[in-house]
């Protein structure tokens, strides 16, 4: 008997059936762009550690930037559809959704949140078309996970602030023209953090690659090097301070990994099915052994309830209820899960899952940044065990 | 330019082996099959939207591009997403799939014509579900116009379109004056496979057809649809072409394998009897 044609996951969940035309085109136009587009280069960018930056334009003309933003030249699309696209991007790499994500959710959204109108006419126009790309600099080599222990400062001098610092592990700074930078204000706690917007050109900005990366290789990871920088006082977003400021900015990229993630996992797990269908050892396909199945229904599973996870907290976010502790919960859950399945397809793959041949390994070694980027699983542990028991643990 | 570009949704192709035929052979049944634009289709309304703008400012429309579809309420999906891409209007001629054939589909679409009066009618080459490669050519010829088919070139001139296309040993070139009805084949989207007499020579599209972006998928629920009632195109429909019976293509047998060159060249001989 041949065998049957295998079901998807879309299927399984019947996803389709819970989104509008609307939401479905957006993502089988994201879903093409990036087979089309992104894929056949994929592997290659991944080796030779580069980033695809012929398409930023196209990424742009599509209205992915900032995509979830309303007006200043965004598309407003709700959270359901930001997440498919996301999705689909990270189905091509994780390096290709953090750029996006990067653009839209940390250096378009404090702009858009808690600059002046003159600062969002400014900036956000020319950011969803990327004519300028931006970055975001909040961690520090000495403050990863506790934000609020940040050495960078800015000092009020007449008409402008000066800022000294280092960012470290920062997404697109070597090829950004502008960083949203957070930094303590004078001689101020945590408390007294602002956000600065410093322009590619100020004196004593600099932004060194981070080389050797074995992970979101496909993505420019840089340092920002700010050596008493000079940046006007129009420069500072008005709207916030203390570290809420950048942590509701995380709270948005964070929503969008949760969804990106199930793009690499899902990835890994077509891979997975479609070389175990074909490969065949001690006389028959390897799908056909109770092993092998055990792990295709486990990844399957696994996902299918990431994608309802998602699904309902971008229901709640378009709704306007999402709390962080959701946000924590999806991306934690969303992210252990892609990190799973893409573990399980490199095992299932044998020694081909070792090979950048087959996007399994690629994946693998990416989410491992998404594992630890955005609040480490260790950290959303702790909110939503802060959360559920009353007690703070950090 | 005034295009009109006739679209039909078609069992996902990628997906084909989910056809199922019902044992009494009747008919196929549709229920579970996703579906999608018909590629050539989709390349059609690529070729058209070329030739309704200038390729470098594609954002801005210099021409109008009305899309038609037949079928029932769910295929306006397939003319939201024409749209989406860049489309300008829709007509949706309410219809059952199973109760169309091509020549009731070019009288029905000749109708259209006459009341929509485009210059041009651009259509895939064929559906991929029937592969029937007929609507274009009886539409022609109702119509008495121009036709050419299978393009996989076209160049607006004055009046006329210039359409190369590719035939054994070949490219046959046709200057067919306008209005006119010409069918594309795949390589219509090829980049630098259309040019309006706005986009200049030099200029190359991306390979394939275009992304719709995601701002204007949004937007395209404000462009017009209309509805249209098949009897209000066609009073008469009858259908020319009867199915007889439906059945699924025989299981392939798997090959065999041969040692070397000899046994290849005597299998042929002796066996398969083709040397
Ligand atoms: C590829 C990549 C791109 C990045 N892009 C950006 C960017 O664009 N902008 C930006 O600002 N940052 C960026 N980051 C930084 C990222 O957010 C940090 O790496 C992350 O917050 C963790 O900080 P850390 O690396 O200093 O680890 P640490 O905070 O030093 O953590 C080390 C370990 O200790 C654990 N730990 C820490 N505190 C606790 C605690 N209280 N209880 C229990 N365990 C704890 C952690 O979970 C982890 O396992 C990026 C990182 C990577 C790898």
């Amino acid at each position: 008997m041949t065998p049957q044609e295998p079901l998807s996951l879309d299927a399984l969940t019947a996803i389709d059936g819970l989104l509008t035309d609307e939401e479905r085109l957006i993502r089988d136009t994201v879903r093409r762009f990036v087979r089309e587009r992104y894929l056949p280069r994929a592997a290659e960018l991944f080796a030779k550690e580069q980033f695809a930056v012929d398409l930023i334009p196209e990424i742009a003309a599509m209205g992915l930037l900032g995509a979830s933003l309303k007006g200043y030249g965004c598309a407003g699309m709700n959270a359901v559809s930001y997440g498919l696209a996301l999705a689909e991007l990270e189905y091509g790499d994780s390096g290709l959704r953090s750029f996006v994500s990067v653009q839209g959710s940390l250096a378009m959204y404090p702009i858009w949140r808690f600059g002046s109108e003159e600062q969002k006419n400014k900036y956000l126009p020319k950011m969803a078309a990327a004519e300028l790309i931006g970055c975001f600099g909040l961690t520090e080599p000495d403050a990863g996970s506790d934000p609020g222990s940040m050495k960078t400062r800015a000092r009020l001098d007449g008409d402008s602030y000066v800022l000294t610092g280092t960012k470290m592990w920062i997404t697109s700074a070597p090829i950004c023209d502008l960083a949203v930078v957070w930094a303590k204000v004078d001689d101020g706690d945590a408390s007294s953090i602002r956000g600065f917007i410093v322009e590619r050109g100020t004196k004593g900005f600099e932004t060194p690659t981070i080389h050797g990366k074995m992970s979101l290789r496909a993505s420019p990871t840089g340092e920002i090097v700010l050596n008493e920088a000079r940046v006007p006082k129009e420069n500072v977003l008005p709207g916030v301070v203390g570290l809420k400021g950048p942590l509701s900015c995380l709270t948005q990229a964070r929503f969008g990994i949760s969804w990106g993630a199930l793009g690499a996992a899902r990835a890994c797990y077509e891979a997975a099915v479609a070389y175990t269908r074909e490969r065949v050892q001690f006389g028959k396909p390897v799908a056909g052994k109770q092993l092998v199945q055990e792990q295709i229904v486990e990844m399957a599973m696994d996902i299918a309830k990431g994608q309802i996870l998602a699904l309902h907290y971008g229901r709640l976010k378009d709704a306007g209820s999402i709390t962080p502790v959701q946000v924590s919960f999806c991306k934690k859950n969303n992210v252990g899960l892609a990190l799973r399945a893409a573990r399980k397809a490199r095992g299932l793959l044998g020694g081909n899952g070792i090979l950048l041949d087959y996007p399994v390994i690629r994946h693998a070694l990416n989410l491992e940044s998404v594992y630890t980027y955005e609040g480490t699983d260790e950290v959303h542990t702790l909110i939503l065990g802060n959360a559920l028991t009353g007690h703070n643990a950090f | 330019m005034k295009i009109l570009v006739a679209l039909k949704r078609v069992a996902d192709p990628d997906n084909a082996n989910k056809v199922k035929i019902p044992a009494s052979g009747e008919k196929i049944d549709t229920t579970g099959l996703e579906w999608k634009p018909n590629p050539f289709d989709e390349y059609a309304l690529e070729a058209a939207l070329r030739l309704t703008e200038n390729g470098t400012q594609p954002k801005v429309r210099a021409g109008e591009v009305v899309v038609v579809t037949f079928g029932p309420k769910e295929t306006e999906t397939t003319l939201r997403a024409a749209l989406a891409t860049g489309a300008d209007r829709a007509i949706r001629v309410d219809a059952s799939d199973d109760k169309l054939d091509g020549d009731l589909v070019a009288r029905a679409l000749k109708a259209l014509v006459e009341k929509e009066k485009p210059d041009v009618v651009l259509m895939g080459k064929q559906a991929v579900d029937g592969d029937s490669n007929q609507v274009g050519q009886i539409l022609a010829e109702l119509l008495d116009w121009p036709m050419a088919t299978f393009a996989a070139t076209i160049r607006e001139e004055a009046g006329a379109l210039l359409v190369g296309r590719e035939v054994d040993g070949g490219v046959s070139t046709l200057r067919v004056k306008l209005p006119a009805v010409v069918t594309v084949d795949l390589r219509i989207v090829a980049p630098t496979s259309v040019y309006s007499t706005k986009t200049p020579s030099t200029h190359k599209y991306n390979d394939g057809v275009r992304f719709a972006a995601l701002p204007a998928i949004m937007a395209a629920k404000k462009k017009p649809l209309v509805e249209v009632k098949l009897a209000d195109l066609a009073p008469d429909q009858a259908l020319k072409v009867s199915y007889h019976g439906f059945a699924a293509p025989p299981a392939r047998k798997a090959g065999i394998k041969v040692k070397d060159v000899s046994e290849l060249v005597s299998k042929l001989k002796n066996e398969a009897k083709v040397l």
